[in-house]
């Protein structure tokens, strides 16, 4: 239909995506405006079904047992309108062996009073693979909310990765909640990395269960918070099990009125465990900052010169 | 005419003094060492120079090209023309070797290969890698020359330029530094390093916060070498012994 054609033009316009990176034979997506499906294309051993539910969609995905999807699948996620909700309510199956990397563009360059809602359930069966990474593009008025939820759980060998980025735009309100529990010889590695000024809230609470032999796990989160932002991370790993690693890695810059406060929880209940943490809160290194000054950088240049850094 | 002139500079930091009237002229075009045992100054006096945080308030008065810059921050000092090299310089996460290097030359159109060759680097394999832990400190320390050659200043001030760097990367720095003097570029080493001393054209011995005898390199690399290194006197000059050892 023209009018999802246009739809589906203007969101990877916002985005930042091409619209021909999406249009070859073997490369799946998958574009969501509001509660519609504005288009999709599908590969084989790449499943998705849509549904009305409750006061949202109902977004299931399947990869097959030992199918490799060799490109990326673009997920779109989006409204134009000012004002609005959507919730997405996600069941994730990538099965044994299987091969899956998404990119997901949530795309909201017009809120004035919109609600981004995410209830995920993911499995990443044993050997399988699962990257997700989500890059969140805002328009300047921040009005919108971001609260997305999810319950992950990595099987034996397999491995998650998730990559949350909101650098574009005014963040207006997140907050995260991610929590995994990784089996034995599973990898989870779960970054944050955003972007927040003027009265921009964030939340982020990161939880990792590294319940197996040899499960690993590091949480990393990256925020910058300018003029009024405020910013509170809470990051826990626990390690219930003989081998398992972890690390939770907090890193935030505050300027101007920003406020940040970070969490970092370890807990470990095995003694052949170990899991660490590191937090670093506050404003740019003097070292890094008088270099780039002594280079001949301002002192704002060389600031947000740093913070682009950190947070790329 | 010296193109930089510290006149008659004093710091106190913590109620200790750490300069005592500190006079240098530095000479446009050449090679200084401002050189001295541990805990001498050098680096105070370099830091002074470059106007860093904490090294402001001073006695005394910095010109630059005749211009009195004790008042100015560090980047307006930058602006002018001077900059300083770290003997540990920073880490930067997630800002590549690119980034740095156009930061440093006020442009996007930067000769990347000419700059990193220069310190025996590749473009194919550093460009885009993050000057951050995964690169050693001597890795750091030929990115933060190429980014002083890129940014292209009138005066360098390097402290302890071959700490952590081996020996066929100095040999390779003192080449750049040659480069550097021949098209009139002014370099000062911070050093207490006999091979750096020995590039010099002129040198600066400091003890205690002092400068006790400024000569050329020539005349102060013997005294350094017997009387600095270790120094005997546990870092309290003889500043007239050492002028009659310098001057015979």
């Amino acid at each position: 239909m023209p009018s999802e054609h246009n739809t589906t033009q203007e969101l990877s316009t916002a985005s930042g995506l091409k619209y021909a990176d999406i249009k070859s034979k073997d490369v799946a997506h998958l574009f969501l405006h509001h509660h519609d499906v504005v288009s999709s294309h599908l590969v084989p051993g790449l499943h998705v079904d849509t549904k009305p539910h409750k006061d949202g969609i109902f977004v299931t995905i399947q990869v097959e047992k030992n199918v490799h999807i060799g490109k990326p699948v673009h997920m779109c996620f989006g409204m134009l309108p000012k004002t609005g909700v959507q919730h997405i309510y996600m069941q994730a199956i990538i099965e044994s062996g299987a091969h899956l990397d998404v990119i997901a563009h949530c795309t909201f360059p017009n809120a004035v009073n919109v609600k981004h809602l995410m209830d995920a359930t993911i499995t990443v069966e044993d050997h399988a693979h699962y990257a997700y990474f989500e890059r969140h593009v805002h328009g300047e008025n921040g009005g919108i909310q971001v609260i997305p939820r999810s319950h992950i759980t990595v099987k034996d060998h397999g491995h998650f990765s998730s990559e949350f980025e909101l650098l574009k735009g005014r963040v207006g309100s997140i907050d995260i909640e991610y929590e995994t529990t990784c089996h034995a010889h599973g990898v989870l590695e779960m970054n944050a990395r955003i972007n927040g000024r003027k009265d921009d809230v964030i939340k982020i609470n990161e939880i990792g269960h590294l319940v197996g032999p040899y499960a690993r796990g590091v949480l990393t989160s990256r925020v910058a918070v300018r003029d009024q932002a405020q910013a509170n991370i809470y990051n826990k790993i626990t390690a219930s099990a003989a081998y398992a690693r972890g690390h939770v890695d907090c890193k935030e810059i505050i300027q101007g009125q920003g406020i940040a406060k970070a969490t970092p929880i370890v807990e470990v209940s095995h003694p052949k465990a170990h899991v660490t943490h590191e937090a670093s809160l506050g404003s740019v290194d003097s070292k890094q900052l008088q270099t780039l000054m002594a280079r001949g950088l301002t002192e704002d240049d060389a600031t947000d010169l740093i913070i682009d850094g950190l947070l790329s | 005419m010296g193109i930089l002139e510290i006149d008659n500079v004093s710091l106190t930091l913590g109620g200790k003094q750490i300069l005592h009237h500190v006079n240098v002229d530095i000479w446009e075009g050449h090679v200084h060492a401002i050189v001295g045992p541990n805990g001498a100054g050098k680096s105070t006096l370099a830091s002074v120079i470059m106007g860093l945080a904490g090294y402001r308030d001073i006695e005394g008065r910095i010109q630059f090209n005749n211009k009195d810059i004790t008042s100015l921050s560090i980047d307006q000092r930058a602006r002018l023309g001077i900059t300083l090299g770290w003997q540990e310089p920073a880490r930067y996460e997630g800002l590549t070797v690119r980034s740095f290097l156009q930061a440093a030359a006020h442009t996007k159109d930067v000769d990347f290969d000419t700059y990193l060759n220069q310190v025996g680097l590749s473009c194919e394999d550093y460009l885009d890698r993050a000057v951050d832990k995964t690169l050693s400190g001597g890795e750091r320390k030929k990115i933060e020359l190429a980014s002083i050659l890129a940014m292209d200043p009138q005066v360098i001030m390097l402290d302890e330029p071959d700490s952590g760097i081996d020996v066929g990367t100095l040999e390779k720095m003192f080449e750049v530094i040659k480069e550097l003097k021949k098209k009139g570029t002014t370099v000062i080493f911070i050093t207490h390093s006999l091979a750096v001393l020995r590039q010099a054209d002129h040198a600066f011995l400091m003890c205690h916060g002092e400068i006790i005898e400024k000569n050329t390199a020539d005349k102060i690399i013997p005294y350094f070498e017997d009387r600095c290194i270790p120094c005997p006197h546990k870092n309290i000059p003889d500043k007239e012994e050492a002028q009659r050892a310098i001057r015979a």
